[in-house]
């Protein structure tokens, strides 16, 4: 009669290999064992340096779109509000080089939370689709880049030492932009296990139904989704900047696919209500890895968009045939 | 007999949204004509339609792909991907119309790639062209790298940026003529164009009525992809050249045309004359703006506010029309 | 257990409710006591759905009194409902499927640290294995509700309800998905919780379990009150009495018509998890009814025959020829219809032309070789079948939204007669819409089955069944359970035979 209920450990190993971010992790680690045998330089010090920092943007905007996909949404606008935090920071710091690294990424913290604010109005709001909202605003975003910028660029020149150093610092044993990111993760983790508006991100995704009838104010939940993802692409922006010492009208044109490659690799639906922040960042390891592969192993570079496109098809594949084949053991429940 | 057909009512006909924006056209045009003393020459009309036919002719099939229910974000990048096959399927030496042929070809899978995924598999189908179009362009970059291919015959390029010869009427201007009509008439008069509209209507209520669901769906993606290729065509033929990194935003633009033009975003209503006054009324917004001197990367904030305003409206004025009805009631 | 000189702690008086016209709930009264098991029963459409739902507060009644602990209340949404301690549970679970059992329990209302809005996680696992523990399984809090049956499901929902602190459980048809044992379970929990004062409504077709587990038992017929007592006082037999005691008014002009030969045959048609072996044969001229109670999976049985879905087993002859049906189009083809139970949501296009709904069935009739259909033709063949079926509209370019429930019924049934078919299944057909049209729908039934037609009519509706049908077949949760021909037939036994179950499923 009595089964025996898994205890924590064992069941956290069950779980994390049934778990959808599972076989990206074997893939992963086959493909840095494939790609170490053929260049060993893959596996250094110093290579690993390069991959973590791309690795940690992808990272912290990332976290963004996974709330977003969670509620069964996407914003495609994370790239354009990343260069106009970019832009608009970067000016900034540009007049004011006196202006500590910390005081800039609250700036642009709160200039993209403004701007995902916004996002979020419109689909709250005006009920228009987020799909077609983050279209609209993907290029009006750009566009007031190029307003606030009157066409100029911010040029590494421009900048004091110090904000272009502070990213790539590595005071704490880490480059600051990767304690930045693991930071960040880590807030998001807990928010979205350990509060409750956290979770009913969760709820709104799985089932909007059943959500508002537990008292969930799913508005409420959706706006705060969007200003979220706007708010990490403001702090993405930041950081960018200073580690690419250039902010331009066309920085970070096309960043939105990768975000959604690194999502939906690390085991976010799109049909909503699944995902967490591990499998994201292992989602924007693979992409980090891949696109260093690339250049070391001397194949063409251009293989990247390729590969992103092949990803993201191939993943929302498995996710669509694993939601089919679900919705089929329902109705065999005799649940109609 | 019960009456079938609509008597004219000339209010309800005159406030059609076809209307408003044949209006905007005429007030745009006035601006645009103080901005310009050329604006309204036919010569110099014509040569500005050269900009915008070419975007122009896949809103015609996005036109079936929103009123079916459906968004197909991949448009540009099907275009990208075709017109690089053409290129490189001339380089390697085989004849321009060949390699034309082949880039419809391609456009036709990459259409029924996307079909499958939204009929077979189930993808919504904004998830599946995100997808598809970051693989086309993708393999565009692979592909094409960062030249670009040229050398096109004049009799090729022709087709892009000439005019028929002995009037100033541009050639493109034609094909999309020659497009439109049949779209128009297909999309408002066929069965299949009552299908497209049924199925965006409830497609449950479509497939219990013995529609073919997912054939049409299929059919209408494929002639997105073919059309996109076309237009990919009708670019290289005008520039002359073919690059990777071809119509960046035309996604957005085409959308923003359709949406413009009075079809609904949810789908199941729209006309095809609204959307071809829409791309016009777009054409010579840009004109007018580009008259301004106002950069193109301002044009485009713009083109994105002009979408979510004009999905918005028809929301609005949809929400007084039932506050209306249910005052009515009561 | 004598509860009844308690003070009701749910009282609903004189409730009204209709919709579009159609009278759901007429004058009903309702008493609920606390620590009580109270079934409420009678057929489809005798309105104790709408009157869960008014207790649950989705709807609000037109006219009528609700009061809790003589408060008088109105439940403006689910929230208030909840708010005075009402949980619902329907038949669809309303769970979420990719998170956890003990989630799923506190969602919205997540046990949280004093000072802080951080969730005890620990803690509400702990809390959530209590009414676990009661079923006797052991489910791991920490399982994803999606891997559950229906059982551990509906387990879940009245942990969430009772979490809920809820004093008031409204149940709908709890056990139309569970084996004998889980059922066991389930009144189990509802007699414990009964001990500690919860009131408990839960409706109910079967009348062997009412009996078994219910203290007291009302009784609606039509949207009408009809009786309400402890069930210690009445027979079974008793009861059914109540739930069809009606005279037979003859609203149906059924006159004798000569039934041919054999146009339809099913063959231990079979879906795993709906129905089971279900054979019939229909003839033309002839009208076979298909008599059952919710959850009999009629409308399973008739989708799957028109090529909706496709059976895992089992035979379908058309004409003497078999056939498989993969879409509706092919069916159609074999000159089958289907006018649907739901016609808003699955029989006509609202925001379409009431003409272009007629003519979406057979638009190829008016369409020339390139398809393009003749305006004209289609018009007056849309006009001619609107005037034969008396469909009131100014005209047929309005949108279908506009119609009545009884002319958008007409509209649906004007789609399909257009197609001309041989073989007309119809599903509910005149539910919802008022007598004028009902007679209407009856009258063109006859004129059909005059031609030939072979009619096979779902109803719920015993005196229509009775009037209308040569033979009665009727199921019961996806099994064929009783025929009757006509003349046998009374509203007891078809009642009696669609409540038949045979145990151990």
């Amino acid at each position: 009669m009595s089964k025996r209920i898994p205890g924590p450990k064992s069941r956290f190993v069950q779980n994390a290999v049934r778990s959808r971010q599972f076989p990206i992790f074997v893939l992963m680690m086959t493909i840095i064992v494939v790609v170490s045998l053929r260049t060993p330089a893959f596996l250094s010090l110093g290579n690993f340096e390069d991959i973590m920092l791309d690795i940690a943007m992808l990272a912290i905007v990332s976290i963004g779109q996974m709330i977003v996909m969670i509620t069964t949404g996407i914003d495609i606008s994370v790239g354009s509000i990343l260069a106009f935090s970019a832009m608009a920071v970067g000016s900034m710091v540009r007049a004011n080089p006196e202006i500590t690294p910390i005081i800039a990424i609250l700036f642009g913290s709160l200039i993209g939370a403004a701007l995902g604010c916004l996002n979020s109005f419109v689909i709250t709001a005006m009920k228009i689709p987020p799909i077609i909202t983050t279209l609209g605003t993907m290029s009006f975003f750009r566009g007031l880049v190029y307003v606030i910028s009157q066409g100029t660029w911010v040029m590494s020149h421009q900048l004091p030492e110090r904000f272009k150093e502070f990213t790539i610092q590595t005071d704490l044993g880490l480059p600051f932009l990767v304690i930045i990111a693991l930071v960040l993760g880590v807030i998001s983790y807990l928010f979205v296990n350990r509060i409750p508006i956290g979770r009913q991100i969760y709820a709104v995704g799985c089932n909007q139904k059943a959500a508002r009838l537990a008292g969930i104010r799913v508005k409420r939940v959706e706006f705060l989704a969007y200003a979220i993802s706007g708010l990490l692409s403001g702090v993405a922006g930041v950081m960018w900047v200073s580690r690419y010492a250039i902010a331009a009208n066309n920085t970070a044109t096309g960043f939105e696919t990768q975000t959604i490659a690194a999502c939906v690799i690390g085991g976010v639906s799109v049909f909503g209500g699944i995902g967490n922040i591990p499998g994201v960042f292992l989602g924007a390891f693979f992409i980090g890895m891949i696109n260093n592969a690339i250049n070391l192993i001397g194949i063409s570079e251009f293989w990247k968009q390729a590969f992103y496109g092949m990803a993201i098809i191939l993943a929302v594949v498995l996710d669509a045939v694993f939601n089919n084949r679900f919705k089929n053991m329902r109705a065999k429940n005799g649940e109609k | 007999m019960i009456p079938y057909k609509k008597p004219f009512d000339p209010l309800s006909f005159f406030l059609r949204w076809e209307w408003i924006l044949v209006l905007l056209i005429i007030f745009i045009s006035i601006i645009n004509s103080n901005l310009s003393p050329y604006f309204l020459d036919f010569s110099n009309l014509f040569d500005m339609t050269f900009n915008f036919l070419e975007k122009g002719f896949i809103t015609l099939p996005m036109t079936y792909v929103i009123i079916s229910g459906n968004l197909d974000f991949s448009v540009a990048d099907i275009l990208a991907l075709s017109s690089c096959i053409m290129g490189l399927a001339f380089e390697s030496g085989m004849s321009i119309w060949l390699s034309a042929g082949l880039a419809l070809g391609l456009g036709a899978i990459a259409g029924l790639i996307n079909g499958n995924l939204i009929t077979r598999l189930k993808i919504p189908s904004f998830a599946a062209t995100l997808g598809t179009a970051a693989l086309y362009r993708g393999l565009t970059w692979l592909l094409l790298e960062n030249r670009g291919v040229t050398g096109f015959p004049e009799e090729f390029t022709l087709i892009g940026r000439g005019d028929i010869p002995g009037t100033e009427i541009p050639i493109p201007l034609v094909l999309f003529f020659l497009l439109f009509i049949p779209a128009a008439i297909f999309l408002h008069r066929s069965t299949f164009g009552r299908y497209v509209f049924a199925i965006g209507g409830n497609k449950e209520v479509s497939r219990f009525s013995g529609i073919k669901n997912d054939k049409i769906i299929r059919t209408i993606f494929i002639i997105s992809g073919i059309i996109s290729a076309l237009s990919g065509i009708l670019i290289s033929a005008r520039f002359g050249s073919v690059r990777a990194d071809v119509v960046p935003n035309a996604t957005l633009d085409v959308v923003t045309i359709v949406v413009l033009g009075g079809v609904s975003i949810a789908g199941g209503s729209g006309t095809l004359i609204g959307v071809a006054l829409s791309m016009f009324l777009l054409g010579i917004v840009k004109y007018g703006l580009n008259l301004m001197n106002i950069p193109p990367q301002i044009q485009i904030v713009i083109t994105g506010l002009l979408l979510i305003v004009s999905v918005f409206i028809p929301q609005i004025v949809n929400r007084i029309k039932k506050r209306k009805e249910e005052v009515k009631r009561k | 257990m004598n509860r009844e000189n308690a003070l009701p702690i749910l009282r609903l008086s004189n409730i009204h409710k209709s919709f579009g016209g159609v009278n759901a709930l007429i004058g009903v009264d309702f008493d609920l006591h606390p620590g009580e098991i109270h079934a409420l029963v009678g057929e489809n459409g005798a309105g104790k759905s709408t009157l869960m739902k008014i207790i649950a507060g989705v709807h609000q009644p037109d006219e009528g009194k609700i009061s809790v602990n003589d408060q008088t209340v109105v439940f403006s949404d689910p929230l208030v409902a909840q708010k005075y301690g009402i949980s619902a549970i329907y038949q669809e679970p309303t769970l979420y499927m990719d998170l956890d059992i003990a989630e799923n329990i506190y969602m919205g209302h997540h046990p949280v640290h004093e000072k802080y809005p951080v969730i005890r996680w620990k803690e509400m696992h702990e809390m959530a294995k209590v009414p676990l523990k009661g079923l006797g399984k052991e489910i791991g809090t920490y399982q994803k509700v999606r891997g559950l049956s229906i059982a551990q499901m509906q387990m879940v929902e009245m942990a969430k309800a009772l979490s809920l602190n809820a004093h008031i459980l409204v149940m709908d048809e709890p056990t139309s998905a569970l084996t004998q044992h889980e059922v066991d379970d389930l009144f189990r929990i509802m007699r414990q919780l009964r001990e500690k004062g919860v009131a408990i409504i839960f409706i109910s077709h079967r009348l062997e379990e009412v009996f078994e587990v219910a203290d007291r038992v009302t009784i609606l017929r039509d949207g009408k009150f009809v009786d309400s007592k402890p069930i210690s006082e009445l027979t079974n037999d008793e009861v059914i009495k109540k739930m069809v005691g009606r005279k037979i008014q003859t609203l149906f002009p059924k006159k004798n018509v000569k039934i041919g030969s054999e146009v339809l045959r099913v063959e231990n048609l079979t879906k795993i998890g709906l129905f089971k072996d279900i054979s019939f044969s229909l003839h033309s001229g002839e009208i076979l009814g298909l008599a059952g109670l919710v959850g009999a999976r009629r409308t399973d049985v008739a989708q799957t025959i028109f090529g909706i879905y496709s059976q895992d087993s089992g035979r379908i002859f058309v004409f003497g020829e078999e056939k498989r049906f993969e879409s509706p189009s092919e069916a159609m083809e074999e000159s089958l219809a289907y006018v649907p139970e739901d016609r808003q949501m699955h029989g006509l296009i609202l925001s379409m032309p009431i003409k272009d709904n007629i003519t979406l069935t057979n638009l190829k009739k008016f369409a020339g070789k390139v398809g393009l259909v003749n305006l004209k033709e289609e018009g007056s063949f849309a006009s001619s079948i609107a005037e034969r079926l008396e469909i009131k509209a100014s005209g047929l370019w309005q949108d279908s939204q506009q119609l009545s429930g009884g002319n958008q019924q007409k509209a649906v049934l004007a789609k399909w007669l257009g197609t001309n078919p041989k073989i007309l299944i119809l599903d509910e057909p005149t539910r919802g819409i008022d007598v004028g049209t009902k007679e209407a729908v009856h009258r063109l039934m006859g004129d059909l089955v005059k031609q030939g037609v072979a009619i096979l009519m779902i109803s719920s509706e015993l005196p229509e069944i009775i009037g209308m049908s040569d033979r009665i077949i009727v199921m019961c949760e996806g099994k064929l359970t009783g025929e009757f021909m006509r003349g046998e037939a009374t509203q007891e036994n078809i009642l009696k035979a669609a409540m038949r179950r045979n145990n151990g499923s």
